[in-house]
């Protein structure tokens, strides 16, 4: 019986296993169904990786290098083209993972603990409904990116980009590079769910127009692309009839969000939490099943593979704890969205396992200046996080110190947006 | 000459004011020093980093990822492309391997961005 699995060897895999090893774990096991480690960043190129964690602008496939390396200087063992099927948990509390691959065949391995880290996928056209057909053409973002920086196989020379999330950023600067033509980029929000430095250095930089408030109402073609219907959209997201505008293309990428990949999960009993469309987790990243941690896009999309190497330390440090029967399992707070917040992970949190804060992670609903994140438990505020800017592309880091916590013992941590005190 | 800008040097994004003119620049809006650098160069000699892929014979897959170890003028972009499009490397490769020298006589390399064995 294996002490911890590793589910998914991507960037939380690979971090979650080697906290594990540090707090003195050893029969560890990885499990990653593609041909190499590293996860989605293999097939990031491009650089803005890693400045929290290693102070240096490091590519995808860098980023991923570094902790390979203390992977493999760990020696921590890995099965590569292995596909986990699922994951059930014994009465005995013991976990089995079943999972395939080509020497082993069909395999059911126990273990004590096991990290979700199997990462997330991407919404295709089908998942958001755009009329007309299918044709050869239409790749999600993601998709090309693998093509064209992994195989060298470029989709197409006129391009529309649809959503204006990084993918969508990042690639329309990759095929303008690589001689394509993009000739725009919609977005149906009236502001970019993109990092802003992206907007710069890959629309910008090229002249590349973003049309926010519009959105892809029809696909021409029939075997191939042929052109797409660009319209635009009023307050309420609905398409305003007179403002389309016919413009012919090859590609059409889509680039219109990601979901955290839970069959799995879900097929084990793991509690899902309805906003962020991965498992509820606690401050070390234990589901509510004992034992069953995750960590990463897996819990919820990340736009900063920093954090999700931070959170995937701690779901690493759980499963050591679990392992050796050192984990507290009280849990002292719960943590609800309020005004203005779309999610909060962790959603419940043990006072006795924290150092001496928790990190609450949060994503706002809509751009606001001139606010504050204000943090309370029943009537009294606790703490404030200050921003500039609140966006909803920027993933919100708001620390909680443990001394303010122990304060009250137990509650409903509510994080609500509000405006700046004069 | 005034200008306002998104510092890209890391995801936090500051909103940049640089004001001058020759050697004489002023920076405000930024948290840290690398800021103050962004702006001014953005507005005397503007640069980025070219992250692409050459290809790569003898590996597993066929394209092995690249960077230009420093930022090259962005007037050169397009040329650098052209001249790693005619780049071939051979399997074994470590990250920070040297694949081009002095880019498009700028000066700067162009390195491996990952390590990848013969197969
Ligand atoms: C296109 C793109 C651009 C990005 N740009 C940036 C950026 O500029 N800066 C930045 O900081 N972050 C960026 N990110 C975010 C960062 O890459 C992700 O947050 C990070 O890769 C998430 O790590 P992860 O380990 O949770 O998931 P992943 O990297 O997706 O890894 C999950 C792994 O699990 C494996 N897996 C899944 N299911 C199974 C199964 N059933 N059996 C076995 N293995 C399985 C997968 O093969 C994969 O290797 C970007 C992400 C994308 C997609
Ligand atoms: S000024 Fe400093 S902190 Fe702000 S975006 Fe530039 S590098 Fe980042």
């Amino acid at each position: 019986m294996y002490d911890i699995i590793v589910i998914g060897g991507g960037p939380a895999g690979l971090a979650a296993a080697v906290e594990a090893k540090k707090e003195g774990v050893d029969n560890i096991l990885i499990l990653e169904r593609d041909r190499e480690l590293g996860g989605i960043l293999n097939q990031c190129i491009h650089n803005g990786f890693g400045l929290h964690t290693f102070k240096e602008q490091l590519t995808g496939p860098e980023y991923a290098g570094r902790y390979i390396d203390m992977a493999m200087d760990l020696k921590i063992p890995y099965k590569l083209n292995t596909m986990v099927l699922d994951m059930e948990r014994k009465d005995d509390d013991t976990k089995v993972v079943h999972a395939i691959n080509e020497e082993d065949g069909y395999m059911a391995l126990e273990a004590k603990a096991v990290i979700l880290t199997m990462g997330c996928r991407e919404r295709t056209a089908g998942a958001i409904g755009i009329p007309g057909f299918r044709p050869a053409g239409v790749f999600t973002a993601g998709t090309a990116q693998r093509f064209i920086n992994m195989e060298g196989y470029m989709t197409g020379k006129e391009v529309v980009i649809l959503g204006s999330g990084d993918i969508g950023l990042i690639m329309a600067r990759r095929m303008t590079l690589e001689g394509a033509h993009v000739k725009c980029v919609c977005e149906i929000m009236p502001y970019s769910n993109g990092l802003t430095r992206n907007i710069v250095q890959c629309l910008d930089d090229f002249n590349i127009p973003l049309k926010l408030s519009h959105t892809i109402t029809f696909i021409h073609g029939k075997d191939r692309v042929e052109a797409v219907d660009v319209t635009q959209v009023d307050e309420n997201l609905k398409p305003i009839p007179g403002t389309t505008e016919t413009i012919p293309c090859d590609t059409l990428l889509l680039s219109v969000g990601l979901i955290p990949e839970n069959e799995i999960s879900r097929g084990a009993g793991v509690e899902i939490d309805r906003r962020t469309q991965g498992p509820s987790i606690s401050e070390l990243c234990e589901t509510n099943l004992p034992g069953v941690f995750a960590a990463g896009n897996v819990v919820h999309v990340h736009d900063l593979v920093d954090f999700v190497s931070q959170e995937a330390a701690l779901a690493g440090k759980g499963a050591a704890r679990y392992v050796k029967g050192h984990l507290e399992e009280d849990i002292n707070f719960t943590t609800v969205n309020g005004d203005g917040i779309g999610n909060v992970v962790p959603e419940k949190i043990t006072v006795a396992n924290l150092d001496d804060s928790v990190n609450c992670y949060m994503r706002v609903r809509k751009v606001s200046t001139d606010t504050v994140i204000n943090c309370y438990i029943g009537d009294e505020k606790i703490a404030t996080k200050k921003a500039r800017k609140f966006v909803p592309a920027e993933m919100v880091n708001f620390k909680i110190k443990k001394s303010d916590l122990e304060k009250y013992h137990d509650g409903e941590l509510k994080f609500v947006v509000e405006p700046k005190e004069a | 000459m005034k200008k306002e800008m998104v510092c890209i040097s890391c995801p936090m994004g500051c909103h940049l004011t640089v004001e001058g003119e020759g050697d004489n620049w002023t920076v405000t809006g930024n948290s840290c020093k690398n800021g103050e650098r962004y702006g001014i160069q953005e507005m005397t000699d503007p640069r980025r980093i070219l992250p692409t892929t050459v290809v790569i014979k003898g590996a597993m897959i066929s394209r092995l990822p690249v960077k230009t170890a420093q930022e090259i003028p962005k007037g050169k972009l397009f040329d650098a492309m052209d001249e790693l499009s005619k780049v071939v490397v051979e399997a074994p490769v470590k990250v920070g391997d040297v694949v081009l020298k002095n880019v498009c006589d700028t000066g700067i390399d162009v390195i491996a961005t990952k390590t990848m064995p013969a197969v």
